[in-house]
């Protein structure tokens, strides 16, 4: 299965004290054993615009659509069996420590 | 209930998380799979009374429920391979799982069990599934309508497929880490849910299930624990109430009507359970169970049992058993100690169950109008009118 995993920020002060992974050595492993595709960290909100057609006319919004406090900051799109081999990945990720990773499953036809 | 039907009870109680776990293994449709267990069954009860009870109900009833799910499968005309694997599925009583070969039902209790559910979906999605329960039951048990409990377990069901969780049982480290949330659902559906007198609705299917639990994974310490806890808690059953209804404390009952086959099984399973919280409660149920009178309980024994799972689970409430059992075994002073303490940080503020225990061991150190006021003063909080009169007759008896 595919899975979309949302890096994001959290809003609760929580921060795991342990060492976190590091970033580094997570993609470079996932990428050698093939559970991430690809991936990327995200500019900041700031830089965020939002499209939409209404009435056949565009309208362009500065920022992202959702004010909220927790901030996506990166995706990676992974390959897994199931759940619990994706949950491992996450759970190996440094911002599980210090944010939270949200696991999207992918519809596939 | 004829013989029949009696026979069908007993095979279908057996057999039905076999036929649903293989079912849902080889097709992987959670509803088929239960449908065709249950139509099973059916046909059992239809059939039985008058062909005479087979050799081997529980094959009889595996091959009825495949031959069920191989007219579904065909009709919907699905891929080749699973009308295959099918086909092949006679065993009706596979032989015990050695090395890799993992029991079907083992499977399907820790995926009903995947900590990504939400933990009244894992309880509902395990007495339906696992135990076989109609969801009617499960519904009235938990207070909510019939059409409210199938949502609630169709989602579950979605959310399984959706989410990607595997119908697996985790291995290493991973079985380690899962299998307390495995034991909590366990624990949970025994405690919640309440049939119309009171009691437990699903302490015999918790019971069924930790027991299997136990036989799938003899290794697990923890596993044999809560098999304890539940049969010894549950030998009391028949002597919990008085013919009022009332409850009765463990002081108050009749300990010949206490189960001696589930005392004996509990203690037994003790041997080999361990040291973690299930076990320690386990130890502390045994410690009551086999005393021949409250005088004669081997306080002292569950003192100990007390501090170690003080340890393990510092929450108040321990620690205010913690004290109790104390009180008991070194002497009210001693008990009322600790219960100072725990109540320090003010957690078990109003909680009738610590004022009285406070009470009591104020009694005990010869302090009689101390503890007629704090027994009234628990009276006060509590909700059910039999607790609040026998807290205002303890009261009465101290300071008449």
């Amino acid at each position: 299965m595919k899975y979309m995993m949302l890096v994001c920020t959290d809003t609760e002060p929580d921060r795991d004290p342990g060492a976190a992974p590091d970033i580094e050595k997570w993609v470079a492993e996932r990428d050698a054993n093939g559970q991430r595709l690809t991936g990327s960290r995200f500019a900041p909100p700031s830089a965020a615009t939002t499209v939409r057609v209404r009435d056949g006319e565009l309208l362009l919004t500065d920022g992202p659509f959702a004010e909220t406090k927790e901030v996506i900051v990166g995706f990676d799109l992974l390959e897994c069996a199931d759940l619990d081999e994706a949950v491992e990945v996450a759970r190996a990720h440094p911002m599980a420590y210090a944010g939270r990773i949200e696991l999207r499953p992918l519809v596939e036809d | 209930m004829t013989d029949a039907a009696g026979a069908v009870a007993e095979a279908g109680a057996e057999a039905y998380p076999r036929i649903v776990a293989a079912l849902i293994r080889v097709t992987g449709d959670w509803t088929l799979a239960e449908d065709c267990a249950q139509e099973a069954l059916a046909a059992a009860l239809e059939r039985w009374p008058r062909t005479g009870v087979p050799d081997n109900p529980g094959g009889w009833l595996m091959t009825a429920a495949r031959n069920r799910a191989v007219d579904v499968l065909r009709r919907a005309t699905v891929e080749r391979r699973k009308l295959r694997d099918l086909a092949l599925l006679t065993d009706p009583a596979p032989a015990p799982p050695e090395g890799d070969v993992v029991d079907d039902r083992l499977r399907l209790i820790f995926t009903c069990c995947h900590p990504a559910l939400a933990l009244e979906a894992r309880v509902a999605l395990t007495l339906r599934t696992v135990a076989g329960v109609p969801t009617a039951d499960i519904a009235r048990a938990f207070l909510v309508t019939e059409s409210t409990m199938t949502r609630r377990l169709t989602r579950a069901k979605a959310r399984i497929a959706a989410a990607g969780v595997p119908y697996r049982v985790p291995t290493g480290p991973a079985l380690v880490e899962r299998l307390p949330g495995v034991l909590a659902v366990l624990y949970l559906l025994f405690t919640r849910g309440y049939d119309a007198d009171g009691e437990p609705a699903f302490a015999a299917e918790a019971i069924r299930l930790a027991r299997l639990l136990h036989t799938l994974l003899p290794d697990q310490p923890e596993a044999a624990g809560l098999l304890a806890l539940f049969l010894l808690h549950h030998s009391r059953r028949a002597a919990r109430r008085d013919p009022s209804g009332d409850l009765l404390t463990l002081d108050q009952q009749d300990r010949a009507r206490w189960d001696r086959a589930a005392i004996a099984e509990g203690v037994a399973l003790l041997e080999r359970a361990g040291d973690g919280p299930y076990a320690l409660q386990a130890r502390i149920a045994a410690a009551h169970a086999t005393a021949p009178t409250a005088a004669d309980t081997d306080w002292p024994a569950i003192a100990g049992c007390y501090d170690a799972l003080a340890r393990l689970q510092p929450t108040p409430v321990v620690g205010l058993n913690r004290a109790v059992a104390h009180g008991y075994a070194h002497g009210p002073a001693a008990g009322l100690a600790l219960l100072v303490e725990v109540r320090a940080g003010g957690a078990l503020d109003g909680y009738p169950p610590a004022v009285a225990a406070e009470a009591e061991l104020a009694a005990r150190l010869g302090d009689p109008v101390r503890a007629a006021a704090l027994f009234r003063a628990a009276a006060d909080e509590v909700r059910s009118d039999p607790e609040r009169r026998a807290l205002l007759r303890r009261a009465a008896e101290l300071s008449p």
